[in-house]
């Protein structure tokens, strides 16, 4: 089957171009659609893809960070206002790698990728599609392979900094693909914690919020003894993947121990 | 299938080809412009082999569409030495043997020249980080970690002081 190439000037036409077809795919920064053409596959025919320049915009205005889903990886490691997201963002592969995989992209991602998605999730984000609706990332994922084309994703910026968490576990050091990963979201008021966001990625067929183990946090302190009740639900209501980076029975007996890493803030 | 002109720099020379559909910008260096230094590895974005620079930034070529650079600048090992003598990388990576069968040491190289045009003095941490997405079977890495800090070192040696004259 050959391949048709369409670049569209604007997201609007990139849009209405894959509506047009049950066969093309959008290609961001090429990091999966390449590889697809690289492998040979024929599920598709065409490439659509964009030079609208509004897709590589950062904007932060107030509390609020919009990035667009073409926005790099690299772009928000090197982003001086975006020190939250920055770990999340350098867990993506190798410097070339962080070069072309893009924000948009990344949600896209199945397992072992899309790593920084974890971190969005943890962050509440919401998704704006192109015509402008709006939708919780958590909807987006949950019927992503049917989705349309992204736009943006817009997260509040945290208080504090370092009330993020992001850890990526992998077997190789010091990239490999991940077992797993977890973001966190863990403000405080008067040395306890208020508002919790827990995700995880590698977990489940997509990145997931862990209500029970953002509701045993609520009001604790972060120690040992604060964190128990968590991270005795760690893995509440999850059947993790088996697939050839880890069985689900190995990823249910290790994500507690990360959790707890993260949370007490200790070293891998 | 229909082919596309795309023109852009090719290690510092304009260079225009004409591409398919599809065509992925390590296949048009090694097939429409004869660069043979950037080399096929994985095709799956895992193995940094086929890493070149675009603009100054490491990039994987085969992920990437060959018409996105037209207008671009494009660098690969070709273009490191200067007339006969090698780039320093390429100088160090020789003296420490950082090279065994040799297929990863393209991209090794691509990504370690990025590196030091962005931070000329890295330490061995970063040298690890800036080599993460490139993969050598044959010689453990410590060979190329060295070679790198070492021409470094020799890089900063050869730039030009400026002392305050009185």
């Amino acid at each position: 089957m050959s391949l048709r190439v369409t670049t569209c000037a604007s997201l609007d036409e990139a849009s209405r171009a894959l509506s047009a077809s049950q066969t093309a795919r959008f290609l961001g920064g090429g990091t999966l659609v390449m590889r697809w053409v690289n492998e040979g596959d024929q599920s598709f025919d065409e490439i659509v893809r964009t030079t609208d320049a509004a897709a590589q915009r950062i904007d932060i205005s107030g509390e609020r960070v919009t990035l667009g889903a073409g926005v790099t990886m690299a772009m928000i490691a090197e982003h001086r206002d975006l020190a939250f997201l920055a770990p999340a963002a350098r867990a993506v592969g190798g410097p070339a790698i962080r070069t072309m995989a893009t924000v948009g992209g990344n949600l896209f991602a199945h397992h072992p990728y899309g790593d920084f998605t974890v971190a969005l999730l943890a962050l509440d984000a919401e998704v704006t599609m192109a015509g402008g609706q709006t939708q919780p990332l958590d909807t987006l994922l949950a019927g992503r392979d049917r989705a349309g084309l992204v736009t943006s994703v817009t997260v509040s910026r945290p208080r504090n900094p370092s009330d993020v968490r992001f850890r990526k576990v992998a077997r190789v050091k010091p990239k490999g693909v991940s077992v797993l990963s977890i973001a966190a979201l863990l403000p405080q008021q008067g040395g306890v914690v208020s508002g919790a966001r827990i995700a995880y990625g590698a977990m489940a067929p997509t990145p997931v919020r862990m209500p029970a183990v953002e509701q045993a946090l609520e009001g604790v302190r972060l120690d040992s003894a604060g964190v128990a009740t968590a991270l005795a639900r760690a893995t509440d209501g999850l059947d993790p993947p088996t697939d050839p980076i880890a069985t689900g029975w190995y990823r249910r007996e290790v994500a507690p121990v990360h959790l707890r890493r993260l949370l007490l803030g200790e070293d891998a | 299938m229909s082919k596309k002109p795309v023109q852009f720099i090719h290690n510092g020379r304009a260079e225009a080809v004409f591409v398919e559909d599809g065509q992925n910008l390590l296949d048009a260096l090694r097939r429409e412009v004869g660069d043979l230094t950037p080399k096929y590895g994985c095709g799956q974005g895992t193995c940094g082999t086929c890493t070149v620079l675009v603009d100054g930034q490491p990039q994987l070529s085969c992920l990437t569409l060959a018409e996105t650079v037209e207008g671009k600048s494009v660098e690969t090992t070709g273009g490191m030495t200067d007339g006969s003598e090698l780039h320093p990388l390429q100088a160090a990576f020789m003296d420490h043997f950082a090279a065994q069968c040799g297929y990863c040491t393209p991209g090794m190289l691509i990504a370690a020249n990025a590196l030091l045009r962005r931070n000329p003095n890295p330490s061995r941490d970063e040298v690890v980080e800036a080599i993460g997405g490139n993969i050598c079977r044959c010689t453990g890495y410590q060979p190329i970690i060295d070679a790198i800090l070492d021409a470094a070192g020799k890089m900063s040696q050869r730039r030009p002081t400026f002392s305050r004259g009185l």
